[in-house]
């Protein structure tokens, strides 16, 4: 190697090496840059949403245009009613589904029920929204939170599915066989030995399906549709807090965008502390059972 | 001892009481049944959400056929329907979106997998995911008085002046827009990129990074030589998975893209999308071929989503499946 030859050498891995810390600079801006709209969203909620945040927000119903005050209590009922109908109908056969896929992951069914999970998670929540307005709305001319909880129970599937299935399969494989075992039929095994051992797994899935479904609006705009007024009929149309937020949102009045951000404050604040504590618990309960 | 105590509980126990617990498996059997029952119903609910969306859109197929793809006329008035302004649309708006946000997730990936200290890792991919937690219709409200005023239409304007003279920077600038969706949008679909990729990265064996910085490379070499063709499959899935999320978005992308029928090809005017022609104006569809040509928007926008999903899964899956098999040979 001659001298000139030694020193172009020198030039070039200096050159790599500066691209390379450059672009692991970026890597790390780019991480960086993706935290920006979090920590925006959630500072400017909590400062434009916080001025009006008041006692009365919770309990008073909508005032018209103009008038100082009221709440969304219409909005907060609305929303447990919906997202209470939709854990009725999505929870039981969730988890016992995840028991299928957690028992015979490979058999034919497994396969076809993992890839009608996928399917599931992935359709468009819009889409889902069409999905209860023709089984539900249409035969019977009118919305009704019963098709906005069904709606809202078909997107929640799929997540209670999936982290359920994670969870069961944490549950060491000695329980199962010790229970059976002691002469113990698999149905009194599920229940008492392998459900148990995976409640709190269990719970922290049913956590995130119901933030995720709290947070939805396009599907009850064709489903549940609103109601300025209280309502706890599941066949009558009824509010919700992300709904009423678009309603407020677009509105041409500066008092309802106040409301559609305090709103969003409220809808913001219970979905991420549900997101938040179940993470929580599960990062533990991994820690715990999955360092075996 | 023991044997004669079971054997007098089974004495005690009446005949036909044995018999029906032997036949149906001491509970075992209508219990297998339930489970099975559950695990059907899911695919059951994935077929019948194809089959309302297909018998439902009749009216409409039979009415305008294959045309109704590319007929740009949208007239409720005079009952013409085509969807090729929201299918522009939302394929516009998608495909920028992911233009934005794959630069920035692989990014994030190759941060929080190859260099974040394992001390950051677990909270900055925790901040990240939240990012996907936040309501669709918060990002709406946000999009639409914060991120679009403040934000995409300076760039908007800067983007006229310095690029005017292309068809995809025409004026005049508006607020709402299919540039502001895209962002909106980009920003939505960061967190499930950047999750999937990252557990891309991290299925990748160990061997394939010592064996390149053995032989001298440097490490942004061997992310971007080695791991990244490696994992290339799984990572074409996670961006596949993030287009299929930004198609079937509706709530953001109706809040800021303005909901116009513009069918100039300038990404600062604003434009419509399928998921918001469905939400504006499906209540408002007042005789059936109306509602079933919105129907025949959802159908396709299910096929859409359903074909993608189905290829990311594909490709996600190969590389999990690859990974352990070559760690052990």
């Amino acid at each position: 190697m001659t001298v000139a030859e030694r020193a172009a050498d020198k030039g070039r891995n200096q050159r790599r090496k500066a691209t390379s810390v450059v672009m692991l600079s970026v890597t790390g801006l780019a991480t960086a840059l993706a935290v920006v709209p979090l920590v925006w969203i959630l500072a400017y909620v909590t400062r434009e949403g916080g001025r009006f945040l008041t006692p009365e927000f919770f309990t008073s119903m909508p005032t018209p245009v103009g008038v100082q005050g009221g709440g969304v209590a219409n909005a907060i009922v609305g929303s447990a009613i919906l997202v209470g109908l939709a854990s009725l109908f999505a929870i039981p056969p969730g988890l016992l589904a995840a028991l299928y896929a957690s028992r015979r992951p490979n058999s034919p069914l497994g396969l076809a029920l993992r890839f009608g999970t996928d399917v599931l998670s992935g359709v468009p929540s819009i889409v889902v929204g069409i999905f209860a307005y023709t089984l539900i709305v249409l035969p019977q001319r009118h919305f009704s939170a019963l098709a906005g909880g069904l709606a809202l129970a078909v997107i929640m599937l799929p997540t209670v599915i999936r982290s359920t299935e994670e969870m069961l399969k944490l549950v060491p494989r000695d329980l199962r066989e010790a229970s059976l075992a002691l002469g113990a039929p698999e149905w009194k095994t599920a229940a008492k030995v392998i459900l148990p051992a995976a409640i709190d797994g269990v719970i922290t899935g049913i956590m995130l399906g119901v933030a995720r479904v709290a947070g939805e609006a396009a599907p009850l705009m064709l489903t549940s549709f609103g109601n300025s007024y209280l309502s706890t009929s599941i066949g009558e149309p009824i509010a919700a807090l992300p709904h009423t937020i678009f309603v407020y949102a677009i509105a041409p009045y500066k008092d309802w965008h106040d409301k559609a951000w305090t709103t969003a404050l409220v809808l913001i604040a219970l979905v991420l502390a549900l997101n938040v504590s179940a993470r929580l618990i599960m990062s533990w309960r991994k820690r715990r059972l999955g360092g075996r | 001892m023991t044997r004669s105590v079971v054997a007098a509980a089974f004495e005690r126990t009446p005949a036909w009481r044995r018999r029906t617990n032997r036949a149906l498996a001491h509970g075992d059997r209508p219990f297998w049944g339930i489970v099975l029952a559950a695990a059907v119903l899911v695919l059951l609910i994935a077929g019948a959400i194809g089959f309302e969306l297909w018998a439902n859109s009749a009216q409409a197929r039979s009415a305008f056929g294959w045309a109704f793809l590319w007929t740009a006329t949208w007239d409720p008035v005079t009952g013409e329907f085509g969807a090729l302004p929201f299918i522009v649309g939302t394929l516009i708006t998608s495909l920028l979106a992911l233009l934005l946000a794959v630069p920035l997730s692989l990014g994030i990936a190759i941060f929080l997998s190859e260099l974040a200290p394992e001390w950051l890792r677990a909270p900055l991919s925790f901040l990240v995911e939240l990012l996907a937690a936040v309501p669709s219709v918060v990002y709406g409200l946000w999009g639409l008085y914060v991120l679009v005023p403040m934000v995409v239409q300076p760039v908007a304007r800067v983007l006229h002046a310095a690029l005017g003279f292309l068809p995809f920077f025409e004026g005049p600038v508006y607020g709402p827009s299919r540039l502001a969706a895209s962002v909106i949008l980009a920003i939505m679909i960061t967190p499930t990129i950047s999750a999937v990729s990252r557990d891309v990265f991290r299925a990748i064996p160990r061997g394939q990074r010592e064996a390149s910085l053995a032989l001298g490379a440097t490490q942004w070499e061997t992310i971007w030589q080695v791991l990244v063709p490696y994992g290339l499959s799984g990572i074409l899935g996670a961006v596949i998975l993030g287009l299929g999320r930004a198609l079937g978005e509706t709530m953001a992308v109706t809040m800021v893209i303005g909901n116009n029928l513009d069918l100039s090809a300038s990404l600062l005017h604003p434009g419509y999308t399928m998921s918001s022609i469905i939400v504006n104006e499906f209540t408002e569809a007042i005789y059936d071929l109306y509602l079933s040509a919105l129907i025949e928007i959802g159908l396709a926008l299910f096929l859409l989503t359903l074909v993608l999903n189905l290829i990311a899964r594909l490709l996600v899956w190969n590389v999990g499946r690859r990974g352990p098999r070559e760690a052990r040979a």
